[in-house]
């Protein structure tokens, strides 16, 4: 069969979402950070929204997510996105507003900006990334960094008794009235990515109703700082992380 | 006629505001400037024009809510006093970098660290000079009444919009607590999202098929272009400073001393020129309104004419680095500051001017 017989509609099986842009993604290969930027632009392009959304980027490794979605974007300050968000849905009610955030962004140095975005109910979609270190800076310890874990800021593994046990932001802010919609996902398998999809679908559908934050985790890997290959860094997640930051529904909508 | 009313400096902003047609203001309670939120959420601006009023988790949120709102193209401020504008600093200069207009209003009182709630004008540098980090300059514009409080948002806001720049209004507790009357201007509406879409192209306004996306960042990881881009900040600075400096004289003319003071410092300043005059010493006033861009030209002119020159400042001296340099060593330039909150009065000043420039 020549290329040309191959490339027909009907063999189609996968295609690159308009949304992206065609600047090579600056994430490590392997890294879970492209595969959400996918569904949250498949999503935006399914729902026929890109001329009323507004992504708010953080800082992290994801701090230049603009350079590769194609929709108008901010770039926040280190843990600032929900603050940002909060007055972008505000001034612009009927625009789609979401912050996309790692873990010390959001549950670090953006702690109180999370937790009161999500108290005052605001009706914007937060994206979670927790890969349970700082992936830009090179592999320091997290909040969310697991009991013993090695990170360059806690090479002997992270001391609970010296450092605390690590944060789980998603059930924290589950507990808050002001957040309408909260789950935890993964994207390390194609099972995994399908239910992410629909979990960040219904996070962004969410907002037609103004019943408040929608928040979306997903535990991913950071295979460079976690210095495992791909394979070994999912099978580590699987082993390690989810036990502790259990996968699912954390609050549905009451019907 | 206008509309006129007694009002609080610190009122005077809040309905400045809404009359100016803000779209968003975003604070947190300090004093004291903490009538600015009191005014604007009793008034509920949000029921009339439709103008966002939210009190913030902290400053450093209310900061990055000013930023997302500038992102989008909208009219948003925030107010605040010295421990709260530290606070604000690292946002302002994402602001500053990453070119949008926005103000902040900052009701100095005395430092560092808690410091007083008493008045002070001791964020003069501050203000002028950076706080955050960056190469970067605010508008900042010093009233010295209820009135210029009233005016100077609207002002602030015009010249945030004309060069894309934060602005800020360095006032203090004197003039947002002391009470005068206002002439109050008509309600300017709102701008429609079709007119901000016109007037500010560069907004994050949604991605339309008819224009490539909109990117608000201050990041550039490639030093040529961050380079250009931080050259491209200093000529806005530099056509600030050709276009954009404005002062105030008093009694300048036949001058052979000359008080340089801003804000309230300078309504105490008119005092003692009276009363100097009296006493038949020839002093003047200059009052830089603009603190950036400086009035280097007015002081270097005068510099050359006059015996000297006291700058008056409620703090150990700040504003008398920049009059220094802009008098090019042509006179004698001294200080005379209070500090910690208290408030110098006119026979201080005079007196000074006569131990520390007449008889020195
Ligand atoms: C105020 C401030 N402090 C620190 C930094 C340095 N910094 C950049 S990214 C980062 C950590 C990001 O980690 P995370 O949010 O988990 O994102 P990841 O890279 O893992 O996706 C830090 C500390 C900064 N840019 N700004
Ligand atoms: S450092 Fe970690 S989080 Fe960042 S791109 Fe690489 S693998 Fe992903
Ligand atoms: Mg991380």
């Amino acid at each position: 069969m020549t290329r040309e017989e191959i490339i027909k509609e009907e063999n189609l099986v996968y295609k690159k979402t308009a949304l992206f842009t065609d600047k090579a993604l600056s994430y490590c290969p392997g890294c879970g950070h492209g595969t959400v930027h996918r569904l949250i632009l498949e999503t935006i392009e399914e729902m026929g929204i890109q001329a009323s959304t507004i992504g708010v980027a953080p800082v992290g490794c994801a701090v230049l997510a603009y350079e590769f979605m194609d929709i108008d974007m901010m770039q926040a300050a280190h843990g600032r996105a929900p603050a940002l968000a909060t007055a972008v849905k505000r001034l612009n009610p009927d625009q789609y507003v979401f912050t996309y955030q790692g873990d010390g962004d959001l549950a670090a140095i953006g702690t109180a900006e999370t937790i009161h975005a999500c108290n005052r109910g605001e009706n914007f979609t937060i994206i979670f990334i927790n890969n349970g270190i700082y992936g830009m800076t090179g592999g320091q310890m997290a909040p969310t960094t697991l009991p013993n874990m090695k990170a360059s800021t806690c090479p002997y593994g992270r001391d609970t008794a010296m450092m605390g046990n690590p944060l789980k932001m998603t059930e924290l802010v589950a507990q808050l009235p002001g957040t309408y919609y909260v789950t935890r996902q993964s994207v390390h398998t194609a099972g995994a990515v399908r239910k992410c999809k629909k979990a960040i679908r219904k996070a962004f559908e969410n907002q037609k109703l103004d019943k408040g934050v929608s928040f979306v985790e997903v535990v991913s890997n950071c295979n460079s700082g976690w210095k495992m290959t791909p394979v070994q860094s999912n099978k580590w997640m699987e082993e390690n992380m989810f036990p502790y930051y259990p996968l699912g529904d954390i609050k549905v909508p009451q019907v | 006629m206008k509309e006129l009313r007694l009002m609080k400096g610190n009122e005077a902003v809040a309905e400045a505001a809404i009359r100016a047609g803000a779209d968003g203001y975003f604070g947190y309670p300090i004093t004291p400037q903490s009538e600015i939120l009191e005014y604007l959420m009793a008034q509920k601006p949000y029921e009339t024009t439709g103008m966002v009023v939210l009190q913030a988790e902290s400053e450093v949120a209310a900061i990055n809510m000013v930023y997302g709102g500038a992102s989008c193209g909208k009219k948003v401020m925030t107010s605040s006093s010295s421990p709260g504008i530290s606070l604000k600093m690292e946002g302002i200069s994402y602001i500053a970098g990453a070119e949008l207009p926005a103000l902040i209003v900052n009701v100095v009182r005395g430092g560092p660290g808690l410091g007083t709630i008493q008045p002070s004008q001791s964020d003069y540098f501050q203000a002028t000079k950076g706080g955050g980090h960056g190469d970067y300059r605010l508008i900042v514009l010093a009233p010295s009444s209820v009135q210029e409080m009233y005016d100077f948002v609207k002002l602030g806001f015009d010249l945030s919009f004309k060069y894309r720049n934060p602005a800020m209004i360095l006032t203090d507790g004197v003039i947002g607590q002391m009470m005068e009357k206002v002439e109050l201007d008509d309600q300017i509406p709102r701008s429609t999202r079709e007119e901000i879409i016109k007037a500010c192209p560069w907004a994050t306004t949604g991605k339309t098929p008819d224009r490539e996306r909109n990117i608000i960042t201050s990041l550039d990881l490639d030093s040529s272009k961050q380079e250009k881009h931080v050259l491209k900040l200093g000529a806005k600075y530099d056509k600030m400073e050709a276009e954009e400096v404005r002062y105030e004289t008093f009694g300048c003319d036949d001058a052979e001393y000359i008080f340089v003071a801003f804000g309230s410092s300078a309504r105490i300043c008119q005092k003692s020129m009276e009363m100097g005059r009296a006493k038949g010493i020839k002093v003047g006033l200059l009052r830089p309104i603009t603190l950036f861009p400086f009035p280097k030209k007015p002081i270097k002119e005068l510099a050359k004419k006059v015996k000297g020159m006291l700058v008056v400042e409620m703090n150990l001296g700040q504003m008398i680095e920049d009059v220094q340099l802009a008098a090019e060593c042509k006179t004698k330039i001294e200080h005379y500051g209070r500090t910690g909150g208290i408030i110098p009065t006119p026979e201080g000043i005079l007196n000074a001017l006569e131990k520390q420039i007449i008889g020195g």
